[in-house]
């Protein structure tokens, strides 16, 4: 199982921290979107992209990659900063968020944007895709993995828990998914809103290894992916308690950063922070 | 005479060969398998079956997972659940994303018979032809069901097949081609063209049968592609006979009906008579008795054509 050196920490967090200033730059310029959510699976996905999954972006299509569903699809920017990052289309398309003729839609569209395996935006259907992608590695016999990244929010859908359910039975120890653990969701605290706890249970009743993680520690996130992918016979589901809007303090936690882009002089802050080394 | 089979007995045997022939063809069900006929699938391919149990939102879901790694998934249910329960799933996950996903659909229409209003399904088509990238396909018997599977299969991309309950007769000639969006002429007419889908094909072809007996020469189109319509033959046979009368086991708001409508309105105004479900849920009941009583026969057929050659006289 790879460990990371503090070297390699310094340089990932580097990296994120880049990428958290693309999320608010480009959602600066677009005028709308949804920073909070953004952030706070912004360092799930770095250690996926860079440190675990098997992706090329010189060959995008190749059967044989690794996929990740994110189904919540409104955290969106961050998997577009991620995925320019990575090459897999310029950098340039960043500017383009949400405008008219875009490759990159409000919501990930597969058929736009290179990179991207499912079109979501609707909650609650990444799980059964992702479902079915893990299927079809198993059917083709291929070791490719399929990673699901969910909403704690949206994990009030009940075809959620229909697709928990098919996982399991299947025993789908290829598919690892992440739940966004961030507490918030549009209307306020999950937990006011209509409760999900006890969370991890929950899932452990729907018969899958259930682990947890702070969703900001690269070398736990690193650790408990890998402890997934070694896992025979169930899903994993990878708890990552995060912070909405994590790495700028005025969004964390603050439920108006759902769904809102940054204006000038918010813009300019969250920046200023970012570039001071963000927030630890 | 030939044998009357229902539409989704030919599916099951259908998709068995089809199983047997190709092996990214995959089937997924929610707990139906033996009414859908996929059981048929099932037991000869169980690793290439997928029974994920009563949840068809997921089963949609799943399907289009399947789809995007290459495989043909054939994802069945009931219509009133597989179009309508899971209509975010194939609206989302299916038809936006234009995923190689053959929807099959059984137990259609007011023919559910004695399950009631809850399993009647009297809007899927409406639903399903709304959709962009949809392909919706309304064979009239078993024999053509067959093509409709084998067609459903070549084509990429998302398609919704209607299948029916009880057995219908063979009403397409055997050495008839399918082509994906053209329309049949099952019966040459210049008074009147009833154009007619799914079960009301045979009703159709009596109800034109009588007519002739009163002296009236009606036209009958078998327009088993819903979407893409065959516009050019619609419009052929709407100057040819200056009346249309539509029949389908479907509500007339939204269905073959609307869209034969839709159609002639812009293309060439004559009048259109819809036969079909007038804006109300079903009930339960033997499906001959339903048929009557919700005016689906080849009797009402025959009084629509009567109305609408009236009505083609007053323009």
């Amino acid at each position: 199982m790879p460990v990371l050196s503090k070297a390699d920490i310094k340089e990932i967090k580097s990296k994120a921290t880049g990428l958290r200033r693309d999320i608010i730059t480009m959602l600066y310029r677009a005028g709308s979107g949804h920073p909070g959510g953004s952030l706070s699976i912004i360092d799930i996905l770095v250690v996926l992209y860079y440190k675990v999954m098997n992706v090329d972006p010189r060959n995008p299509r190749d059967p044989e990659r690794d996929r990740l569903v994110l189904s919540k699809g409104h955290a969106c920017p961050a998997l577009y900063a991620v995925l320019a990052d990575r090459g897999f289309f310029p950098a340039h398309y960043l500017d383009s968020l949400r405008k008219i003729d875009s490759p990159l839609q409000g919501h990930p569209d597969m058929r736009k944007t290179p990179g991207v395996e499912m079109s979501t935006g609707s909650l609650g259907q990444g799980l059964s895709a992702a479902n079915g992608m893990a299927l079809a590695a198993r059917l083709d016999g291929s070791p490719r993995r399929t990673y699901v990244i969910l909403g704690d929010g949206e994990s009030q859908e009940g075809q959620v828990w229909e697709a928990a359910l098919t996982a399991s039975h299947y025993r789908l120890d290829n598919l690892t998914a992440f739940l966004d653990s961030n507490g918030l969701q549009i209307d306020g605290w999950v937990r006011e809103v209509k409760s999900l706890e006890p969370l991890a249970d929950k899932w452990r009743a729907f018969g899958w290894n259930v682990l947890e993680v702070d969703g900001h520690d690269y070398a736990s996130l690193l650790e408990v992916t890998g402890r997934a992918s070694a896992c025979k016979g169930l899903p994993t589901m990878i708890i990552a308690h995060t912070v909405k809007g994590k790495g700028v303090s005025f969004m964390e936690n603050q439920v108006d950063w759902h769904g809102k882009a940054p204006g000038q002089n918010e813009y300019e802050k969250a920046l200023a922070e970012l570039d001071a080394g963000g927030r630890d | 005479m030939t044998e009357k089979v229902a539409t989704r007995d030919a599916y099951g045997r259908a998709l068995l060969e089809l199983g047997r022939r190709q092996d990214k063809i995959v089937v997924l069900d929610a707990d139906l398998s033996k009414s859908t006929k996929t059981a048929l699938f099932a037991e000869e391919f169980p690793l290439r079956f997928f029974n994920v149990g009563v949840s068809e939102a997921d089963m949609i879901g799943t399907a289009a997972g399947l789809a995007t790694s290459g495989y043909i998934p054939f994802a069945s249910s009931f219509g009133v659940f597989a179009a309508g329960r899971a209509y975010d799933q194939v609206r989302n996950s299916i038809a936006y994303t234009r995923l190689n996903v053959k929807i099959a659909a059984t137990h259609s229409g007011i023919t559910v018979g004695e399950d009631g209003a809850s399993h009647q399904t009297l809007e899927d088509i409406a639903l399903m032809r709304v959709l962009p990238n949809m392909i919706v396909i309304v064979p009239a018997d078993g024999g053509q069901t067959y093509q409709v599977v084998e067609t459903a299969a070549a084509y990429e991309g998302p398609v919704y097949i209607r299948l029916g309950r009880p057995k219908v007769p063979g009403v397409v000639p055997h050495d008839t081609p399918f082509i994906l969006g053209r329309a049949q002429v099952l019966r040459e007419g210049t008074d009147l063209a009833i154009v007619a889908a799914g079960y009301m094909v045979a009703p159709a072809l009596e109800g034109a049968a009588e007519l002739q007996k009163e002296g009236i020469n009606a036209a009958v189109i078998n327009m088993h592609t819903i979407k893409p319509l065959d516009v050019e033959l619609l419009v052929h046979m709407a100057r040819k006979t200056g009346a249309v009368v539509t029949a389908e086991e479907h509500s007339i708001i939204g269905g073959l009906g609307g869209a034969v409508a839709e159609c002639l309105s812009e293309e060439y105004p004559v009048p259109v008579v819809k036969v079909g479900v007038k804006d109300t849920f079903g009930e339960s009941g033997s499906p001959e008795k339903l048929l009557h009583k919700y005016g689906l026969t080849a009797g009402h057929l025959v009084e629509a054509g009567r109305t609408a050659l009236q009505k083609k006289g007053q323009m």
